[in-house]
C-alpha cells in the first residue's frame, strides 16, 4: 500500500506567487475596500458605515449619467471601430512591399502616449486655430466642442476612433493573412464570391482574433480615462464626464474617499462581468 | 464529363523567361479521354501542381491552351471551367454543417431546394456521410473532410473533372488505403475525368490509368503503369518508379554493342549513335538482375531484408548495382558475377531511352 507523504516544504513554491499577486492585486484593492465601508472626517479617523455608501452610489443620479454616458461612449465605439477595422484589413495588401507600408502606418496611432493624443486633438479641434475646428467652420457648420456636447462627443468618438481603430485592424489582419490560400481557391471552385466568402471562409477564421479585439476595445473604451479629460476635461457641463472622469473628481478632486472607494468597486465589477459575459457568450458560439 | 488536351502549353511565374531554369511548365502537349483516371506524379517542385491549376483555372499559363471538349477554356475562371479540386489540407466551411457543406456548390449556383437535398443525400450516401450529415465540420478528423471535400465535387452533376492535389497527405497511414479504394471506387460509380497528383508511386500507379511523370517542368513519360515499370524512357523514370529503383551504370558503345566495365552487355532494341559528348548509360531494374556464373564482376556490399524478397547492393568498380533476389534464394558473400536480362536492359542518352537509328 502506497503511502502519501505530506510534505510541507511543498508551499515554499508557493509564496513568491502569493505574495506577487497580493502585493500587485490584492493589498490595493483592499484598501479601496476598506475605505468604502467607512467614513472619514479628516485626521486619520476612520468610522464604520456599513453598505451606506453602496447605496447612495447606487441611488445617485450623478452616477447613473455618468455611467449612461459609459456606456453609450464604449456601445458608439464598437460599433464603429470593429467594423471599420475589419473594413480596413480587408482592404489591406496581403503580400507585396506595401504590407510593411501599411503596417507600419497602422502601427503609428498606438504608439502615441494617450495624454498627447488628447492635446494633439485638443489643439486641432479648437474652432479658431485647430486646422479640424476651422476647417469646419469654414465649412459653414458651426462647430465648437468646448461649447457644444454634440461637437464634443463627435471630437471625443474622432478622436478614439483615429487611435485605437489601429488594434482591430491589426489583429483582423493576423486572422486573415493565416488563411491558406487553398481556401480561396476551394471557393471560387465552389461558385462563393465576395459576400459569401466574407461570411463563410473570412469571418469564422477571424473569430478567435476578433473576440479578443472587441474585449480589449470594451475594457480599454470603458476605462478610458486620459484622452476625454485632456480633451475635455469632462464638459461643457458635464455632457463628457464619462464614469471614469467622474469617479477622480469624487475620489481625488472631492476628496470623497467612501464613495470614490464604493464606486470604484463597482465600477470594477461591472466591467469583470461584462467581459465575464461578452467572453462566454463568444467562446460559447464558437465550440458548438 | 471532358476530354481534356493542353496544346503547346507553357508557363513561367517570371515576367520574362529566358533559361530554361525559368520556366515552371515546359512546352508539352497531352490529350486526356473522356472518363480516364489520370495520375501527374513527380518529385517536389517539379510543375505538377502549376499544371493542375492551370488546368482547374487557378493559373493562367502563359503560353499555349487549355482545351475540354475541343473547346479553348485557357481564359475562364475556375467556376465557369466546371471542375472541381480537392487539395492538399482539406478545406471545408467550419461554421457549416456537413450537409450546409456539402449543398454549398448547388445553392451558390442557383439550384432549387429539393433537387440540392436529393443530390446531396445521394452523395452522402456513397462517401458514407450520411450519419454525420447533421454535425458541424469543424469537429471532424481529417480523412471526413477530405471525404467532404471530395463531396463538394461530386455533388455538381455537370463537372468536366475532378482534380486532386495530393489528397492524402495529411491522412493517416491506415486510413490512407481506405480513401483510396473509395476513390477508385466512386471513379468507376460516377465516371468523371479525375486528374490525381502526387509524389507517392504507389498512389500513382494504384489510382491511374494513365501515370505522366514529370521532372523540371517537364513530361518525361505518359504510360500505364506497366509501362512505367517494364519500359521506363527516361533513367528518371527508371529511377524514381520501383523500389529500388533501377541501376543506370555508365557503358560506352563500340561497334555497335553496350559495354560495361570491359564486358559486352546484350541489351532489348538497337542502339542509336550516341552524339558526341553525350552521356551513355545502361538501365537495368533491381528486378532483371541476377547472379550468375559468369557476367560482371561486383563485390557484395550488404544485404537488406524486404519481405517476400531481398535487397542485394553490390559494387563494380564504383558503380553500385541493385539486385532484388527471392527470399529463399542463395546469396554469395564477397566476390560474385551478375548477368543481366537483356529483354529489360537498355541504352539511355543524356538521360534518355535509345532506339535503333
Amino acid at each position: 500500500m502506497a503511502t502519501k507523504t505530506d510534505n510541507n516544504r511543498a508551499w515554499l513554491f508557493v509564496i513568491p506567487v502569493v505574495a506577487l499577486v497580493a502585493f500587485n492585486a490584492l493589498v490595493p484593492l483592499m484598501t479601496v475596500v476598506n475605505y468604502s465601508v467607512q467614513e472619514t472626517f479628516g485626521d486619520n479617523l476612520f468610522f464604520w458605515h456599513g453598505l451606506g455608501w453602496f447605496e447612495d452610489i447606487l441611488r445617485s443620479e450623478r452616477a447613473h449619467a455618468a455611467l449612461g454616458r459609459q456606456m453609450l461612449f464604449t456601445a458608439i465605439i464598437l460599433v464603429i471601430e470593429v467594423p471599420l477595422g475589419v473594413a480596413i484589413a480587408l482592404a489591406m495588401p496581403r503580400k507585396g512591399p506595401w504590407v510593411s507600408v501599411c503596417l507600419v502606418l497602422m502601427a503609428l496611432p498606438l504608439l502615441i502616449p494617450w495624454n498627447v493624443v488628447g492635446a494633439m486633438w485638443n489643439i486641432l479641434a479648437l474652432p479658431d486655430i485647430g486646422l479640424l475646428g476651422h476647417t469646419i467652420n469654414a465649412m459653414g457648420i458651426d462647430y465648437n466642442f468646448t461649447q457644444q456636447p454634440i461637437a464634443a462627443w463627435f471630437t471625443m468618438v474622432l478622436m478614439d476612433v483615429w487611435h485605437w481603430t489601429s488594434l482591430v485592424v491589426l489583429l483582423a489582419y493576423a486572422g486573415l493573412i493565416s488563411i491558406p490560400d487553398a481556401y480561396y481557391q476551394a471557393a471560387k471552385i465552389d461558385g462563393a464570391r465576395g459576400w459569401a466568402v466574407f461570411r463563410h471562409i473570412q469571418l469564422p477564421k477571424m473569430n478567435r482574433v476578433l473576440t479578443i479585439a472587441i474585449l480589449l476595445r470594451f475594457m480599454d473604451s470603458f476605462m478610458v480615462y486620459t484622452e476625454p479629460f485632456v480633451l475635455t476635461g469632462g464638459g461643457p457641463g458635464n455632457s463628457t464626464t464619462l464614469l471614469s472622469i467622474d469617479l477622480v473628481k469624487m475620489a481625488v478632486g472631492q476628496f470623497d474617499l467612501g464613495r470614490g472607494g464604493a464606486m470604484s468597486l463597482i465600477y470594477f465589477l461591472i466591467t469583470l462581468l461584462v467581459s465575464w459575459i461578452f467572453y462566454t457568450l463568444m467562446t460559447r458560439n464558437e465550440s458548438q | 464529363m471532358a476530354r481534356i488536351g493542353l496544346s503547346k502549353l507553357s508557363h513561367s511565374y517570371v515576367p520574362d523567361p529566358a533559361a530554361p531554369a525559368d520556366w515552371a511548365i515546359k512546352e508539352m502537349d497531352i490529350e486526356w479521354s473522356d472518363g480516364g483516371a489520370y495520375a501527374l506524379l513527380g518529385p517536389s517542385g517539379c510543375g505538377k501542381t502549376t499544371l493542375l491549376n492551370i488546368i482547374s483555372g487557378l493559373v493562367t499559363p502563359s503560353r499555349g491552351s487549355v482545351l475540354f471538349n475541343g473547346v479553348d477554356v485557357t481564359r475562364l475562371p475556375p467556376e465557369q471551367r466546371n471542375i472541381a479540386q480537392v487539395f492538399q489540407f482539406p478545406v471545408t466551411y467550419d461554421t457549416m454543417s456537413v450537409y450546409a457543406n456539402l449543398a454549398f456548390p448547388l445553392r451558390n449556383r442557383g439550384i432549387p431546394d429539393t433537387q440540392v437535398q436529393a443530390r446531396v443525400r445521394e452523395i452522402a450516401d456513397m462517401l458514407e456521410l450520411t450519419d454525420q450529415l447533421g454535425r458541424r465540420a469543424s469537429g471532424l478528423a481529417a480523412d471526413e473532410k477530405q471525404k467532404i471535400s471530395m463531396g463538394r465535387g461530386l455533388v455538381r452533376q455537370d463537372v468536366n473533372a475532378m482534380m486532386f492535389d495530393e489528397p492524402l497527405t495529411v491522412i493517416d497511414p491506415h486510413l490512407k488505403w481506405t480513401l483510396r479504394s473509395k476513390l477508385k471506387e466512386l471513379h468507376q460509380r460516377v465516371g468523371v475525368t479525375m486528374i490525381y497528383v502526387t509524389h507517392d508511386q504507389t498512389e500513382a500507379l494504384t489510382f491511374a490509368d494513365q501515370v505522366v511523370v514529370m521532372q523540371d517542368g517537364e513530361v518525361v513519360q505518359i504510360g500505364t503503369p506497366v509501362d512505367l515499370f517494364e519500359r521506363p524512357a527516361h533513367t528518371f523514370v527508371g529511377h524514381f518508379i520501383g523500389s529500388p529503383g533501377m541501376n543506370v551504370l555508365p557503358c560506352e558503345i563500340r561497334s555497335g554493342g553496350a559495354f560495361f566495365a570491359g564486358r559486352h552487355i546484350p541489351v532489348d532494341a538497337g542502339i542509336g549513335v550516341p552524339k558526341p559528348g553525350a552521356r551513355v548509360e545502361l538501365g537495368v531494374r533491381p528486378e532483371f538482375t541476377r547472379f550468375a556464373d559468369d557476367g560482371v564482376p561486383v563485390t557484395v556490399i550488404r544485404v537488406a531484408d524486404a519481405g517476400r524478397h531481398r535487397i542485394v547492393e553490390t559494387r563494380a568498380g564504383d558503380t553500385r548495382i541493385n539486385l532484388l533476389v527471392p527470399e529463399t534464394a542463395e546469396v554469395p558473400t564477397g566476390d560474385a558475377c551478375l548477368a543481366f536480362d537483356p529483354a529489360h536492359t537498355r541504352v539511355y542518352m543524356d538521360g534518355w531511352v535509345s532506339e535503333a537509328a
